[in-house]
């Protein structure tokens, strides 16, 4: 599927569910460009400090130091061939309760999509897990490194959440946390007031947004209406291609997609004309302004 | 014991518990540097003028947003630097929730807090939230960065989640659902007993980075000058029909727990 991370199967007993597998997390912050002094976006270039030459990409390899200066070179090929047997497998074979996880050991998030064929398997799992609140536990390997994760379910929407190993994370005795004089039940009893008068039901979202970014686009907005300092970006200019792509419309078209194959063409036809429309549009189909219905609906089925 | 990386005193109401953050994270992974494949060099990084080609020297670099109509707003050091927050060592504690509203996704990094003296508030308040059920929202600003965090008592001690900003995050409810034709209710209940004939306790230590262990086996073979050879993956096995592999993966996981 186009934009995913990684693609494979998710196995639940001798059950097998295709997915794709699709951050949650958008870049943090807002992401400045570096500039030259004259406003043109700067090239970002290896270069071998010995030679003072530049390095082309796709003329480094990985090296791991041995000892300072010595290096043991690996392709990858090598890489790949350390991947374990069942590599395009994430094996559910342990469930833990949701709530059972200990929060330090969330590191990412990502949405897995149903990919190809039905998602009959995929909605079964969904359902089940979300309804017994269980979270499928699990190792698999993407781009050279091994994760835990977390299957869970949650808007019948299946979300694998990254987990730092054990040995990633210190004991708290390392921070000397072990030996601490026990409460007075005075101050405990204090403590339990003040936090009873700051106890709400729920969280705010507003606190949890990010006051810089938002005070920097201020800015930025405040300078563009002035016409102030503004520049046109060079065109063809690639390097921030990636980020400019919305997560949200790739995760978007991604369900409704999958959506589409499970009911084959009847799904399809139980759609109105505004809907195969949308979903057109959401597909890129060309000339869908100008289709009747059953054209939309062939046009859809062709594409997915 | 660990360095502290920074001090800061927890505030709400009229309560006031001075602590010492620690990083709770040991970065495990294997760090690669990136050579010049000819000269087996590592390389380094620097910025050119994509028209020149020459590099602009970092304290010549200026920065810029790209707004979305593919133009640039130039902004200078002195306007970026008003825009810092100032420094402070407040940590504000703006309201205690039970933990499950908080969103799994929002977690970020997790810092163990330590007592900087006034060892009985932070006792006190580690041993309050525990009785409490709570979790509070904390906001700060730590290097000239702000912070939003979850305020967590574990076994009689403070920890400090960073948590990441609302808009970063993409809910499942904002995604439409997955739609088809109605679950059969026998499958459903076959796929819940299948769940709970594997479910388990939550037991991390289970599991270890075995690809990063085989990473440095190989380094340290290469390193030896040996020869290492790779076995082939294993084809996946035949798919069958849904309803039939259910019912054999439940009589399978039940026999597994039975042995």
């Amino acid at each position: 599927m186009p934009g995913a991370f990684w693609s494979g199967t998710i196995t639940f007993g001798l059950v097998n569910v295709p997915v794709a597998l699709f951050p949650a997390n958008r870049a943090g912050g807002v992401s400045l460009r570096m500039l030259a002094p004259d406003g043109t976006p700067l090239e970002r270039q290896y270069y071998d400090p010995e030679t003072g030459k530049r390095v082309l990409y796709d003329e480094v390899v990985r090296g791991y130091e041995i000892q300072k200066g010595e290096f043991v070179v690996l392709d990858d090929d090598e890489l790949e061939a350390l991947e374990p047997e069942k590599t395009r497998e994430i094996d559910l074979r342990r469930f833990v309760p949701v709530a059972d996880i200990d929060p330090m050991h969330f590191e990412r998030a990502y949405f897995l999509v149903p990919d190809s064929g039905s998602n009959k398997a995929y909605r079964l799992l969904a359902e089940a897990m979300e309804k017994t609140g269980m979270a499928g536990i699990a190792t698999f390997v993407m781009r050279t490194r091994e994760y835990l994760v977390a299957i869970l379910a949650e808007e019948g929407i299946l979300r694998a959440e990254t987990l730092r190993f054990a040995d990633e994370l210190r004991a708290p005795e390392a921070a000397g946390l072990d030996a601490l004089p026990s409460a007075k039940a005075t101050d405990v009893k204090r403590f339990e007031k003040a936090i009873r008068a700051r106890a709400k039901a729920d969280i705010d979202e507003k606190e949890l947004r990010d006051d810089y970014a938002e005070r920097l686009l201020k800015l930025v907005r405040r300078k563009q209406k002035k016409g102030e300092d503004v520049v046109d970006a060079p065109a063809g200019d690639g390097e921030r291609d990636t980020d400019v792509i919305d997560l949200m419309a790739v995760l978007k078209r991604s369900m409704a997609q999958a959506g589409e194959t499970t009911g084959g063409g009847g799904s399809l036809k139980s759609l109105t004309k505004e809907e195969l429309y949308e979903r057109a549009q959401a597909m890129d189909i060309p000339g869908r302004s100008s289709m009747t219905k059953a054209q939309l609906i062939r046009a859809i089925e062709r594409v997915a | 014991m660990a360095r502290a990386i920074w001090k800061g005193v927890i505030r709400f109401e009229d309560e006031e518990v001075p602590v010492k953050l620690y990083a709770a994270v040991e970065d495990r992974s294997v760090h690669f540097r990136l050579l010049n494949e000819r000269t087996k060099h590592p390389v380094k990084q620097r910025m050119v003028h994509p028209e020149t080609g020459a590099e602009v020297p970092y304290d010549e670099v200026r920065r810029g947003y790209q707004t979305e109509d593919g133009r640039i707003v130039l902004l200078d050091e002195e306007e970026l630097a008003a825009l810092e927050p100032e420094a402070a060592r407040d940590i504000h504690i703006t309201r205690f929730v039970p933990p499950e509203k908080l969103n799994h996704q929002w977690y970020d990094r997790p810092y163990y807090l330590g007592p900087d003296g006034a060892e009985g508030a932070y006792t006190a308040l580690a041993r309050a939230l525990e009785r409490q059920g709570r979790e509070g929202v904390a906001r700060w600003t730590m290097r000239k960065k702000e912070y939003r965090g979850a305020l967590r008592a574990e076994d009689g001690h403070l920890l400090l989640i960073t948590l990441r900003s609302a808009d970063e995050v993409v809910a499942a409810a904002e995604l439409p659902r997955p739609e088809g034709r109605k679950l059969d209710a026998r499958e459903l209940k076959m796929a819940h007993q299948l769940i709970s004939a594997l479910e388990d306790a939550w037991e991390p230590a289970a599991w270890q980075d075995e690809y990063r262990e085989r990473v440095m086996e190989l380094v340290e073979a290469k390193a030896a000058g040996k020869t290492v050879t790779f076995r082939k993956p294993k084809a996946r096995r035949e798919e069958k029909s849904l309803e039939e592999a259910l019912k054999k993966s439940v009589a399978a996981a039940r026999k597994g727990k039975a042995a």
